[in-house]
């Protein structure tokens, strides 16, 4: 049984030029200790999404979505002080820039047995054991002088350090990472990947990895579910996506990294990601995609079989090249 | 003519002093310690680095924002450090420099046009037909469009801003283009475009590059050259190919297997240092590495090791990796 479902949901917002859609039909199943990364460029929807079902949107989202579950509880029909009870302690979320996330008003100590004290109930004496003992765990030298400590004065990475141990002090059964390392420098990430891979095996959660960076993806997932332009264009295993992806957009954007190119010219994906007001009729990547026909330009494409990766596209990609794809045009 | 040195850089040190408080000494920040190194026409040099390291310092030396505490800086054959203030303005016009954040470094009050033609304004007696020609010409070759001249910053993406950017450090035709992180603000679709202009435009103008960055992909792809920063001082310099293949200071081969590869097929030794970058201010004694060092010994705490060869590199430590 899938430890969190999220089935077509769908994200938009009131904005002075009428509705935007930041997330369309989304869909997401996540199965107990699995390590999932949701990819995509800035405008991609993948925060968005996520911080939807943690319920932390502002009132102008609309959210809807066909189920949207976490251990087989319903999270749309249940009330709120059963949601509050889920969210921050079963279901946990770390965010991408620690020093803005922590309150600066208050020690490092009171943020971390807060919730404690709420979700668990502890007293003072045990919230302040278990705080030393998170922060031992998440690698903090001196945790007891550290507790008194105001994130000012802690670096970047001693920051996300406790922001991880927050989002794990009630043994969470999901975690949620958005960008947990960009604002890190490269050392320092692999100190926190490899604290949050550790955690996660020892403590058998699930983990969601928000992330724009394939390096990290093909360093830490095992499945990935790529987002362009609020769509999921593509989802499966790591090792097929890097080798045989299926959707245009996964393809361009494997080619244009740096490392995995061998001549001086990279191939480049041109223009930008669709906006609010440009949004193109039919498929949302065919204004940028090389092999674009007039169908891709006109009608919106539907998702491929789950062999190839529910890839939306109307001509999903095998080994390099589209399939089913018309003769008279040549890519 | 490509291959001559344009720029040289011996013993570059940039110091500040730090009050603190009306009852403790004024504390002395090494942001620079000792830099040397050589810049050719037309090639690229790397400078990698973590956050602190003295990476964007040293690009406020070369611009001459700032003057250097000691050393000797070089620029074509005029010594910068003891210039007049005529040459010192002939020597800005030679280099030019291109920011991290394209949404910072464009005035948003300003249109494109104006913005591109003020280097011509104060630098050139050009006219304001021939300057607005210029601008024009210069936007259509970092891919922008002419009509794009009377729009103002906000109303760009990232991408198209980066390039007004770099259009805006090449009006005066210089030799020299400092780049301080300048893709790593931009998504992967977008950095893979500006990376293209940047090396199409080197090749047409024969510019040289000092490229700044913590992206190890990214250095790999564009340098030449390739120095390594820890705490302000340079660990390992040499060409691209050696200090990629043959990584000597332990501190390289750590930011090496640090950096995320996307190749998930491959299984990699990763040294995951311990501990955090110390503080400019109190730097350890000795070598500044040895405390996060996997390689440590005694010596390292004592006296600094100097950069010295080590086959195609140079390296300052006691205990380079030997190939």
């Amino acid at each position: 049984m899938p430890l969190l479902e999220i089935e077509n949901l769908t994200v938009s917002f009131q904005t002075a030029g009428g509705q935007f859609t930041a997330v369309d039909k989304v869909s997401l199943h996540i199965e107990p200790g699995e390590i999932v990364s949701v990819v995509g460029e800035s405008g991609s929807g993948k925060s968005v999404a996520m911080l939807a079902l943690m319920g932390l949107l502002p009132w102008t989202a609309t959210v809807t979505a066909d189920r949207l579950a976490f251990n087989n509880q319903d999270l749309k029909t249940i009330s709120k002080s059963e949601l509050r009870k889920i969210i921050g302690s079963k279901m946990a979320m770390i965010f991408q820039e620690p020093m803005t996330s922590l309150n600066p008003c208050f020690t490092i100590g009171f943020q971390l047995t807060e919730t404690l004290k709420i979700h668990l109930g502890m007293n003072r004496a045990e919230r302040k054991k278990r705080a030393i003992e998170l922060l031992e765990l998440v690698g903090i030298p001196e945790p007891r002088k550290r507790l008194t400590a105001f994130p000012h004065q802690l670096s970047g990475g001693m920051n996300q350090r406790v922001m991880i141990a927050m989002a794990i002090s009630c043994n969470p059964e999901l975690l949620i990472a958005d960008e947990p390392t960009t604002a890190l420098d490269v050392t320092i990430q692999a100190q926190i990947l490899e604290l949050l891979l550790n955690l996660q095996k020892k403590q058998g959660m699930s983990l969601v990895l928000i992330t724009h960076d394939m390096g990290v993806v093909a360093e830490t997932a095992e499945r990935v579910a790529v987002q362009y332009a609020g769509q999921q264009v593509e989802k499966q295993q790591v090792k097929g996506l890097f080798s045989n992806p299926h959707h245009p957009y996964t393809q361009a954007l494997l080619n244009s990294l740096p490392e995995r190119s061998n001549s001086k010219i990279l191939p480049s994906i041109a223009g930008v990601v669709p906006g609010q007001f440009d949004k193109p009729k039919g498929c949302l990547f065919s204004p940028r995609c090389d092999y674009a026909t007039t169908k891709c330009h006109t009608i919106p494409p539907t998702a491929a079989s789950e062999e190839l990766g529910k890839a939306l596209c109307h001509y999903p990609i095998v080994d390099g090249k589209p399939t089913n794809y018309p003769e008279e045009v040549n890519p | 003519m490509s291959g001559e040195v344009i720029l040289e850089a011996v013993g570059l040190k940039r110091y500040y002093q730090i009050d603190r408080g009306a009852f403790k000494k004024p504390a002395v920040l090494k942001a620079l310690d000792g830099a040397s190194f050589k810049l050719k026409k037309g090639s690229t040099l790397a400078i990698v680095g973590e956050s602190g390291c003295g990476k964007s310092t040293m690009a406020r030396l070369v611009t001459m924002i700032e003057p250097p505490t000691a050393g000797q800086l070089n620029i074509g054959s005029e010594n910068v450090t003891n210039a007049s203030a005529a040459v010192r303005c002939n020597l800005h016009k030679k280099v030019q420099i291109v920011f991290q954040d394209p949404y910072g470094s464009l005035n948003p009050r300003q249109k494109i046009g104006n913005s591109l033609e003020e280097p011509l304004l104060v630098n050139t007696p050009m006219k304001k037909g021939e300057r607005r020609e210029a601008a024009q010409k210069m936007l259509g070759l970092v891919g922008l469009r002419p009509e794009h001249y009377n729009r103002y910053p906000h109303m760009f993406s990232g991408g198209q801003r980066q390039r007004i950017a770099v259009a805006r450090a090449l009006m005066l035709n210089p030799q020299i283009v400092v780049l301080d992180e300048p893709v790593s603000a931009l998504d992967v679709s977008i950095q893979a475009q500006i990376l293209n202009l940047l090396t199409q435009l080197q090749q047409r103008f024969d510019l040289a590059y000092m490229f700044i960055s913590h992206d190890l992909s990214v250095v790999k792809h564009i340098a030449d050259e390739v120095m390594v920063m820890y705490l302000g001082k340079p660990v390992e310099t040499g060409s691209r190919e050696e200090v990629f293949s043959k990584p000597h200071h332990p501190y390289t081969r750590a930011l090496l297997s640090a950096t995320p590869v996307a190749d998930p097929f491959r299984s990699k030794e990763r040294i995951v240092l311990r501990g955090e970058l110390p503080s400019p201010i109190s730097p350890p004694s000795g070598c500044t590495f040895h405390p996060r060092c996997p390689s440590m010994t005694e010596e390292c705490k004592y006296t600094a090791p100097e950069l010295v060869k080590k086959g195609g590199c140079m390296v300052a430590c006691y205990h380079p990796k030997t190939y």
